[in-house]
């Protein structure tokens, strides 16, 4: 299992390669990425991830550790980043590897949901026209439910 | 102890984190003391419905109490993934 909080970018095909490398036990491997989405209006600049040290990897921690506990799981890597994001960077991604693709899928969904409202992440879009926090959907938190 | 401030309640108050000596037995206690200090506290406060808390780095919430914690965060609902 591995957490990874950091500001640079992350390289999905290395990480996704290395991850699949690591047993042949695991015959499934799913990966999901995040990418930082423009606005329907096409004028995001920026999109500015804070968080809180210490916690946030406490808390991804805390995620990983119960999909382990959970489903029967070879490995979990996130990595999630903070700091200045443009549209289309990649701002996060989840890894599931287990024998059978059902484990792997159900575990990945887990470790969204729950990293959309439980790790103290919080998103501001930046435009032309001025700055705005990006609120917190009550359907990420009714996702928390069917778990 | 220890207050943190994030995201829009770290803009309101004005401060990403301060030192405060209090007394306050619970959360609420804290928020009340915090919003008869200024407006900047008494805005950011105003419905607590729109914050969460984490007491010595996990969420938590405005009945706990505070006794033997060193770190106190408020800020809003995350929006992590």
């Amino acid at each position: 299992m591995r957490v990874v909080v950091q500001e640079e970018a992350f390289d999905l095909g290395a990480e996704t390669n290395a991850f699949a490398a690591g047993d042949a036990a695991n015959g499934a491997i799913v990966t999901f990425a995040g990418v930082v989405r423009d606005l329907a209006s096409g004028d995001l600049d920026v999109m500015e991830i804070e968080h809180y040290p210490g916690m946030t990897e406490r808390a991804l921690t805390k995620i990983a550790q119960e999909a382990m506990d959970r489903w029967s799981l070879g490995d979990v890597l996130v990595i999630h980043r903070h700091g200045r994001l443009a549209p289309g960077d990649r701002i996060m991604m989840v890894a599931t590897a287990s024998r059978h693709r059902k484990d792997a899928f159900e575990a990945a969904e887990y470790l969204m949901d729950y990293l959309k409202s439980r790790a103290p992440f919080w998103k501001k879009e930046i435009t032309t026209s001025g700055a705005e926090w990006v609120a917190a959907k009550d359907e990420d938190e009714d996702a928390l439910t069917r778990w | 102890m220890d207050v943190l401030y994030f995201a829009w309640v770290r803009e309101r108050i004005g401060l990403p984190k301060e030192k405060v000596e209090t007394e306050a037995a619970t959360v609420s206690d804290l928020v009340a003391e915090l919003s008869a200090r200024e407006d900047r506290y008494a805005a950011a406060f105003a419905d607590l419905s729109a914050l969460r808390v984490a007491l010595d780095q996990e969420l938590s919430d405005f009945d706990a109490s505070l006794a033997g914690v060193r770190e106190v965060a408020f800020f809003p609902p995350m929006t992590g993934g």
